[in-house]
């Protein structure tokens, strides 16, 4: 589209086309974006019909479709996904909080982050995986087990994202807070926690990401319900029907949780004039 | 994991910015690791805690000797890093020519891009079970996991490496009438190179993590994983202590060579 020809064409086009156009092009994109997945759904399709790859390594695409059906029908996959979110959400709750206190008194105060930082330090090198083993001999393999692993998962990015936050405030806005004689709570509320807020935001987002990661790797190993145990039981079973159902249930709500927080993120910043 | 890298990055950041009185900051830092340790200590032997549960730290020690002199020790991490460093190679590799075919070609960057995205929200761990179902659980499912686990990260900064070049280059390149391939080797390639590198180092820690996830939920054979498994299946304390402890002291350590490799790759930038 060259600007010589526009006034020509300007008059006789209806100003709707133009509005259509992202929208046409984003349909466009959609279609492609389908095409690889419509290619591999495709070829499972047929290598399972012609049997090129045997059922139990490979079920039909519809078999799993009618297999999500069944679990959806007879509520198993809602008692699973809900039994594994409620413990998400009480492990990334306790977590989040605790690392939100945790990451402010560290970024406030330098002492506390002299004293705590080295021992958070080593904590958090350990990963969730090393921490379960070591849990499950203190705790049992009951829910208390879920719950600390999946705090501990959410804590550490909140703790690291929140202090680093607070310390990042830029040294300029702290000026002309003491320029204004502030007190320690009118700086902390007019100007510490508001510039901190995007920050730790992006440890909500990187601590549920956890959060969810470590459900799936606590319930693979020491489950009797859930999402996770789903997978484990879907292997003993030899239904590989139902192991897919539950990789692409468990890929969906990581995606779904990561988006609304994107755009809870994006909302919550909409007042920040630069971006 | 669309999410930057903000965990190592974060950390040295703020402790370099504040680096006085080291010795001052050392003593008050080791202050709370000493007190939690005396206590540990004291409680095993005073028997507060069953030492089932919190062996005492000698007990520790003495596991990790007798674990040292028979050699059992450096068999179980050879195995573990053996595991780690192929996974990690094949998964690097296709990560790289993955990330570089989807960030410098738009077609396939807008056929297979969405799909990948998806597929990456999927909880690398949910990954295991129907590995080792198309793979056995031998070797060959452990490894191709953790190839897994490092393909991810390495295709995605790859993809945004190659896509982030800057336009004033390539249109230094376009007078210049390079060729295609002249473009992405002097132009596309070492813009992205930083960003593969990150893409690589992420790819070392989760290689890591995934080499003891699979010795945790596949068969159980040599390994780290397979040793703090078997720890925790006979209830000894120690030997699951001992498993944490190299755990958490070899992904230290891979990260630290990582950075390390890092810096000095990327010397000529500044």
């Amino acid at each position: 589209m060259t600007v010589l020809d526009l006034p020509h064409r300007l008059p006789s086009r209806p100003i709707s086309l133009r509005l259509l156009r992202p929208l046409v092009a984003g349909l466009r994109d959609f279609a492609v974006a389908l095409l690889l997945p419509a290619v591999i759904l495709l070829l499972w399709a047929i290598g399972s019909a012609y049997e090129l790859v045997p059922q139990q390594i490979l079920p039909p695409p519809i078999y799993v479709w009618e297999n999500f059906r069944d679990m959806l029908a007879g509520g198993e996959l809602l008692q699973h996904a809900g039994i594994s979110a409620v413990r998400v959400a009480g492990g990334f709750a306790i977590g989040a909080a605790l690392g939100l206190l945790l990451g402010i008194a560290m970024g406030l105060s330098e002492v506390v982050d002299d004293y705590v930082r080295p021992l958070f330090t080593a904590i958090a090198q350990v990963p969730t995986l090393g921490w379960i083993p070591l849990l499950m001999l203190f705790l049992g393999i009951g829910e208390a087990l879920k719950i600390v692993i999946i705090a501990k998962a959410a804590l550490v990015p909140m703790v690291l994202n929140t202090s680093a936050g607070i310390r990042g405030v830029p040294k300029a806005y702290v000026e002309v807070a003491d320029v204004f004689a502030f007190t320690r709570w009118q700086k902390l509320r007019r100007l510490i926690l508001p510039a901190a807020v995007p920050p730790i935001f992006t440890g909500i987002r990187y601590s549920l990401t956890k959060a969810w990661t470590a459900l799936v790797a606590v319930e693979l190993l020491a489950s009797a319900e859930g999402l996770g145990y789903l997978l484990v039981w879907g292997r003993q079973m030899f239904w590989l029907d139902t192991m897919i159902v539950a990789m692409v249930i468990i890929g969906l709500v990581g995606f779904a949780m990561d988006k609304i927080l994107a755009l809870a993120e994006a909302w919550l910043q909409s007042w920040r004039i630069d971006g | 994991m669309s999410l930057p890298l903000a965990e190592p990055a974060i950390e040295t950041s703020s402790t370099a910015s504040r680096g006085w009185r080291p010795s001052h900051r050392l003593r008050r830092g080791l202050m709370l690791p000493l007190l939690l340790l005396v206590a540990w200590e004291a409680s095993s032997h005073l028997r507060l805690v069953d030492p089932r549960f919190l062996p005492p730290l000698e007990a520790i020690a003495i596991t990790a000797r007798e674990e040292i002199w028979s050699g059992d020790l450096f068999l179980h991490l050879g195995a573990s890093l053996a595991r780690n460093l192929a996974g990690f190679a094949i998964g690097t590799l296709l990560g790289v020519a993955f990330g570089l075919l989807l960030g410098l070609s738009p077609v396939a960057g807008r056929i297979a891009g969405p799909t990948f995205h998806a597929a990456k929200q999927i909880a690398v761990l949910a990954w295991i079970p129907i590995i080792s179902v198309w793979f056995g659980f031998a070797e060959t499912a452990k490894v191709v996991f953790v190839a897994v686990a490092a393909f991810v990260p390495v295709a995605l900064n790859t993809i945004e490496g190659a896509a982030s070049a800057p336009k004033p280059l390539i249109e230094v390149c376009e007078v210049l009438t390079f060729s295609r391939w002249q473009r992405i080797r002097r132009a596309y390639l070492p813009s992205a190179l930083p960003s593969i590198l990150t893409g690589v180092h992420l790819g070392l820690i989760y290689a890591w993590l995934a080499t003891v996830a699979a010795e945790y939920f596949m068969t159980v054979g040599p390994g780290i994983g397979g040793l703090i498994i078997a720890g925790r299946e006979r209830f000894q304390m120690e030997l699951v202590m001992l498993g944490v402890v190299i755990l958490g002291t070899v992904g230290f350590l891979l990260n630290h060579i990582a950075t390390l490799v890092e810096v000095r790759l990327l010397r000529w930038r500044a």
